[in-house]
C-alpha cells in the first residue's frame, strides 16, 4: 500500500507590488491507494497549486509532502521512481499530447522509460493499455492525436498515465472539456480502473455532483484551505461549512428544484 | 448567497445585499478607479533603468573598441603623414586624441566620460581636424530628414494598406501582397540606379543627386527648401517602394489573425458600421507589433543607408562613416557608433512608450 | 401584438465544406415574447449555427440554404431578417436581438475601456444622443448589472471573469432588446458566480421583459432557468418541451440519454436514471 501524505503545506507566492499571495493555507491530506478523494475547489481556490507540488513544478513554502513517510525525492534515481508511483492526467486533451507523434509512441514512452516489461513485449503491452481503456488498438495506434476524438484521447492519456503501473493518481479536470455525454463514461472507466488496480486517485475538479459521484472522500479548499472534508456523502448532503453550503446551493440540482416547486405549488411548507 | 441550504431556487429579495458577491471580485479593477491614465512608475523605473545600463555598456565598448585594435589612431595619422611628424608632434596628437600611453587605462577612461559630458567626440582626421561633433551634426539632419521622412511614410502607407487588404480577405487587393513583397527584393542600388537613369537623366523630372544644387548656401528661403524637396524625392520613393512590402505583409498578418477574435465578431452583432469595426476593433489591436518593428527600423535609419546614399551622393551619415573608414579616422567612426547607438536606443525608448499607451495591458505587468 | 416574437420556419445551414456539413436540418421554433428557451445540445449539434444563423452572423463557409426567419416586433410590424439588406440588418443589430457571448475573455476589444466600448453602441444606434447622455447612460448600465458606474474608465483585463460577463450583459441590455441571445454565458466561471449571473438575468428578464435563448451544454442549468427547452441533436431539434415535462417525462431516446449522462447532486448516489 503506498500512501501520500500533505503535512501542512503552505504555498506562497511573491506578487509584485502587492505583497504575497497565499496559494494553499495550511493543507493536510492522505491518499492511499485503493481510495478516492475529490478535491473540490473553484478557481483560486489552489487546486492548481497543489497539483502543480505534486508534479513538482512547484515546491511547498512550508511543510512537506510525504510519499510512503518520506519527503518525495526531487533529485535523480529517487525523483524518477517517485514519478512512476505518482501520475498525472490533465485537463485539456488537446494540449497534453503531442500533435507530431502517434498514439503508440506516446503509450510506449513511459514503458520504455521506466522499462517496465522487457523490450520485447512493449507492443504488446501498448496494445493491452489501450484495450484496458476500451480504445481499440488497431483503429488507434498509428493515428495522431487530432484525428481522434476529445474523448478518445482522453483515454490515451489514461492509458500512458497507466503504463508505469503507477499506485497513485492525479487527475485534474479529467472530463471538463469534453462533451457532457462522454464524460461519464471516462469517468466511469477511471472508477473501474480505480477498482481494479487498486489505484489511489486524486479527483481534481470544480463540478460538486461529478465528485460525488466518484469519490469516497471529499476535501472542500476555499482560497487555499481546506474548509470542508469527509466522506462524500455527508459533505455533499450534510455540509456544515457555509462556504460548502452556498457551493451546493449554487449548483444545478434539478431534482431538488423541481420537488421544492412541487412542494410551493401544491401550497406546501416552505 | 443565504447559507440556508434548504432554498437554492428561491429568490431571496433582491434588494437584499449579499455579504461577499462573488461576481465582484475584481482582479486590478479597484485602482482603476482613480485617475484616467494611471503612471505606472514601477514599469517606467524598471524601463530607465535598463536603458541607462545599456548606453552605459555602450559607452563603454564603445571607449574599448579603438584601444583593442591594432595601431590607433594616431599610429595611423603618422603612417599618412610618412613620417614627417616629430615626436613631440605626436605626443601632442596623442593627447589630443586621448590615446597617450603614458596614461593608466582607468584615466583615460574618466578622462574619456569627461570628453563625452562636454560634448567633445575628439577631432576627426579626415575632415581637415574638424571636431567630431561638427562632422556629425552636418550629416545628421539629411539622413534623418530624408530617411526618417521615408520610413514615417511606408510605415504608414504599408500599414493601411495591409489593414485593408487583411480586412477584405480574399479580395483583389490581395494581388498588392506579393506585388509590394516583390519590389522589396529588388536590390535597392539597381533600383536606385534605374530611377536616376528613368526620371532623372531621360525624364528630367527630378536631379540625379546630392541634396541640394552645388555651390548654394544653405538657408531658410523657399528656393533652398524647394530644391531640397526635389532633391530628396527621388531617393524617398526609392525608399519607400523598397521597404513597403515588409508592413504590408507585418499588417495584413496581424489582422487576419485578430479578425479570428472573439471580440470582432462581437462588435458585427453589435450593428457596428464596416468601418468602425475595421479602424478601431480590428487595426487598433493589429498595429501593436507592427509600432515595435516601426520603433526598431527607426533605430537603423541612422546607420543603414550608405547604400542610398552613395547611389544618390547624399550628404547623410552613411556617407560620412563610408569615409571615415576608408582613412582610418577613427575619431569619427567612434563618435558615428556612439550617435548610432544612442539612436537606436531612443528609438526603443519611444516604441516601449508608444507601445504602454497603445496596448493597457503591458502597463500592468512587465513588457 | 402577437405572442410569438420569433418565428423560425424550416432553417436549414450548410457548412460549404468538402464534404459539406449541415449543420442545421429544417429547424422549426417560435419564440414567445418574455419566454426563457434553452437550447441544448453536444458541441456539433448546431445550436451554435442555429443562434447565430437566424441573427445572420454566420461567416463563411456557413451558408444558410433554407428557411425564414421572422421577428414580430412589439410595434406590430413583422421583419423578415433575411429580406433585409446589409444596412437594414445593421440597424436592427442589437437594436431588436442583441447577444451574449461567451467566454467574455475574448468577447471585449482588449485596447478600449469598457466605458468606449458602450458608447460605441450609443454612438451608432442612437444618433441624437449627446457625450454626456451616453455617458450617463452608460453609467446608468453597469450600475443596473451591479458592476458599479466607476468601472467605466476599466479596460477588459482588469475585471474578473464574472464581471465582465455582466459587462456583457449591460452591453446587451443596453437599446433594450426585446430578445437576448446568449451563448454558454456562464461556462468559463465557476459555480458561485454562474448562480449570481443567472440571477441577474432572471431579474432583469422580469424587469425589462424580454425573451432569452440560452443556449448551453450543461442540461441542469437549463432545466432551473428555462421556461421551454429545445433539445438539439446534429443538427435537429429532437425534442421542444417545458422544462418541467422534460424533466419528468423525456420523450426522445437521446434526450433520456443526455439527462442520464449527469449524476445526481442530490439523492441516490450514481447517475440518473430515468
Amino acid at each position: 500500500m503506498t500512501t501520500l501524505e500533505f503535512r501542512g503545506v503552505t504555498k506562497l507566492y511573491n506578487v509584485r507590488g502587492s505583497g504575497q499571495l497565499k496559494a494553499l493555507d495550511d493543507v493536510s491530506f492522505t491518499l492511499h491507494s485503493r481510495q478516492t478523494i475529490g478535491l473540490v475547489g473553484q478557481s483560486g481556490s489552489g487546486k492548481s497549486t497543489i497539483a502543480k507540488i505534486l508534479t513538482q513544478l512547484e515546491t511547498p513554502t512550508h511543510g512537506e509532502v510525504l510519499l510512503d513517510g518520506a519527503p518525495i525525492p526531487r533529485r535523480g534515481k529517487g525523483l524518477r521512481m517517485y514519478r512512476q508511483q505518482l501520475r498525472m492526467v490533465f485537463q485539456d486533451p488537446f494540449a497534453s499530447l503531442n500533435p507530431y507523434h502517434s498514439i503508440r509512441h506516446h503509450v510506449e514512452r513511459p514503458l520504455r522509460l521506466d522499462r517496465v516489461v522487457p523490450r520485447d513485449q512493449v507492443d504488446a503491452e501498448v496494445r493491452r493499455l489501450l484495450e484496458r481503456v476500451r480504445l481499440d488498438p488497431d483503429a488507434v495506434m498509428e493515428r495522431r492525436p487530432h484525428e481522434l476524438s476529445g474523448g478518445q484521447r482522453q483515454r490515451v492519456a489514461i492509458a500512458r498515465a497507466l503504463a508505469s503501473r503507477p499506485a497513485l493518481l492525479v487527475a485534474d479536470e479529467p472530463v471538463s472539456m469534453l462533451d457532457v455525454s462522454i464524460r461519464l463514461g471516462v469517468l466511469n472507466l477511471l472508477a473501474d480502473l480505480q477498482r481494479e488496480e487498486g489505484l489511489g486517485v486524486l479527483y481534481i475538479t470544480h463540478d460538486l455532483a461529478t465528485a460525488r459521484h466518484f469519490s469516497d472522500e471529499i476535501m472542500v479548499l476555499n482560497q487555499g484551505r481546506v474548509v470542508e472534508r469527509g466522506p462524500a456523502d455527508d459533505v455533499i448532503l450534510r455540509p456544515r461549512d457555509p462556504y460548502t453550503r452556498e457551493l451546493r446551493a449554487a449548483s444545478p440540482d434539478p431534482e431538488e428544484f423541481f420537488r421544492r416547486r412541487a412542494a410551493q405549488t401544491t401550497g406546501g411548507a416552505r | 448567497m443565504s447559507a440556508d441550504t434548504s432554498a437554492p431556487a428561491t429568490q431571496a429579495s433582491p434588494a437584499a445585499p449579499e455579504p461577499v458577491d462573488p461576481t465582484l471580485v475584481g482582479t486590478t479593477a479597484t485602482r482603476a478607479e482613480r485617475g484616467r491614465m494611471r503612471v505606472p512608475w514601477r514599469f517606467i523605473g524598471g524601463r530607465a533603468a535598463f536603458y541607462l545600463f545599456t548606453a552605459w555598456a555602450a559607452i563603454t565598448i564603445n571607449f574599448f573598441i579603438p584601444r583593442l585594435m591594432k595601431g590607433d589612431a594616431v599610429d595611423a595619422y603618422m603612417a599618412r603623414s610618412q613620417g614627417q611628424l616629430t615626436p613631440d608632434a605626436e605626443k601632442a596628437l596623442r593627447l589630443m586624441f586621448g590615446l597617450d600611453h603614458s596614461v593608466p587605462l582607468w584615466q583615460q577612461y574618466l578622462d574619456y566620460w569627461g570628453m563625452l559630458l562636454r560634448g567633445d567626440l575628439g577631432v576627426s582626421i579626415s575632415t581637415g581636424m574638424a571636431p567630431v561633433g561638427d562632422a556629425i551634426a552636418a550629416a545628421l539632419p539629411w539622413t534623418l530628414g530624408l530617411v526618417g521622412f521615408a520610413t514615417i511614410v511606408s510605415f504608414l502607407v504599408g500599414t493601411v494598406l495591409g489593414a485593408v487588404i487583411g480586412w477584405r480577405r480574399g479580395g483583389r487587393l490581395d494581388v498588392l501582397v506579393p506585388v509590394t513583397t516583390f519590389l522589396g527584393t529588388i536590390p535597392y542600388f539597381w533600383l536606385g540606379l534605374i530611377f536616376i537613369a528613368a526620371f532623372s537623366s531621360v525624364l528630367g523630372w527630378f536631379p540625379a543627386g546630392h541634396a541640394y544644387e552645388v555651390g548654394v548656401d544653405p538657408g531658410w528661403n523657399a528656393d533652398f527648401i524647394g530644391q531640397v524637396l526635389s532633391h530628396a524625392a527621388l531617393p524617398v520613393i526609392t525608399i519607400v517602394i523598397a521597404s513597403l512590402g515588409g508592413w504590408v505583409l507585418g499588417m495584413r498578418n496581424m489582422m487576419l489573425t485578430v479578425l479570428d477574435e472573439d471580440y470582432i465578431t462581437v462588435a458585427q452583432a453589435k450593428g457596428m458600421p464596416n468601418r468602425r469595426v475595421l479602424w478601431r476593433y480590428a487595426a487598433r489591436n493589429a498595429v501593436l507589433p507592427q509600432i515595435q518593428s516601426f520603433a526598431l527600423s527607426l533605430g537603423f535609419i541612422v546607420g543603414g543607408t550608405i547604400v542610398m546614399e552613395m547611389v544618390f551622393s547624399y550628404p547623410g551619415i552613411g556617407l560620412l562613416l563610408l569615409g571615415a573608414t576608408n582613412a582610418k579616422d577613427y575619431a569619427l567612426m567612434q563618435g558615428i557608433f556612439l550617435v548610432l547607438v544612442m539612436a537606436v536606443l531612443v528609438a526603443n525608448i519611444i516604441a516601449d512608450i508608444a507601445y504602454a499607451i497603445l496596448d493597457p495591458r503591458t502597463r500592468q505587468t512587465e513588457a | 401584438m402577437t405572442d410569438t416574437l420569433l418565428s423560425v420556419r424550416d432553417f436549414s445551414v450548410v457548412y460549404d465544406v468538402d464534404p459539406p456539413v449541415r449543420a442545421v436540418k429544417n429547424v422549426t421554433i417560435d419564440i414567445r415574447r418574455g419566454e426563457i428557451v434553452g437550447l441544448a445540445g453536444e458541441s456539433g449539434s448546431g445550436k451554435t449555427t442555429l443562434a447565430y444563423g437566424v441573427q445572420r452572423l454566420l461567416k463563411p463557409p456557413a451558408v444558410i440554404t433554407g428557411g425564414s426567419v421572422v421577428f414580430h416586433d412589439a410595434d406590430g410590424s413583422d421583419v423578415d431578417l433575411h429580406a433585409l439588406d446589409t444596412e437594414q440588418m445593421r440597424r436592427f443589430r442589437w437594436d431588436k436581438v442583441s447577444m451574449v457571448f461567451q467566454g467574455a475573455m475574448n468577447a471585449l476589444n482588449p485596447v478600449a475601456t469598457i466605458g468606449a466600448q458602450l458608447d460605441d453602441v450609443f454612438r451608432v444606434h442612437r444618433p441624437g444622443m449627446s457625450r454626456a447622455q451616453r455617458r450617463a447612460e452608460a453609467v446608468d448600465l453597469l450600475e443596473i448589472v451591479k458592476v458599479g458606474g466607476q468601472r467605466i474608465r476599466s479596460y477588459p483585463h482588469e475585471l474578473s471573469g464574472g464581471m465582465r460577463q455582466r459587462v456583457m450583459i449591460a452591453m446587451a441590455l443596453a437599446l433594450r432588446p426585446q430578445l437576448m441571445v446568449m451563448d454558454e454565458p456562464t461556462t468559463a466561471l465557476d459555480v458561485l458566480v454562474q448562480r449570481e449571473i443567472l440571477k441577474q438575468i432572471s431579474q432583469l428578464r422580469h424587469e425589462f421583459g424580454f425573451s432569452v435563448v440560452f443556449i448551453t451544454h450543461d442540461l441542469p442549468l437549463l432545466l432551473e432557468i428555462s421556461d421551454r427547452i429545445a433539445v438539439m441533436r446534429e443538427g435537429e431539434i429532437v425534442e421542444l418541451a417545458d422544462a418541467e415535462r422534460l424533466w419528468t417525462d423525456p420523450q426522445h431516446e437521446y434526450t433520456r440519454d443526455l439527462l442520464r449522462s449527469f449524476p445526481r447532486l442530490t439523492g441516490e448516489r450514481g447517475v440518473v436514471v430515468r
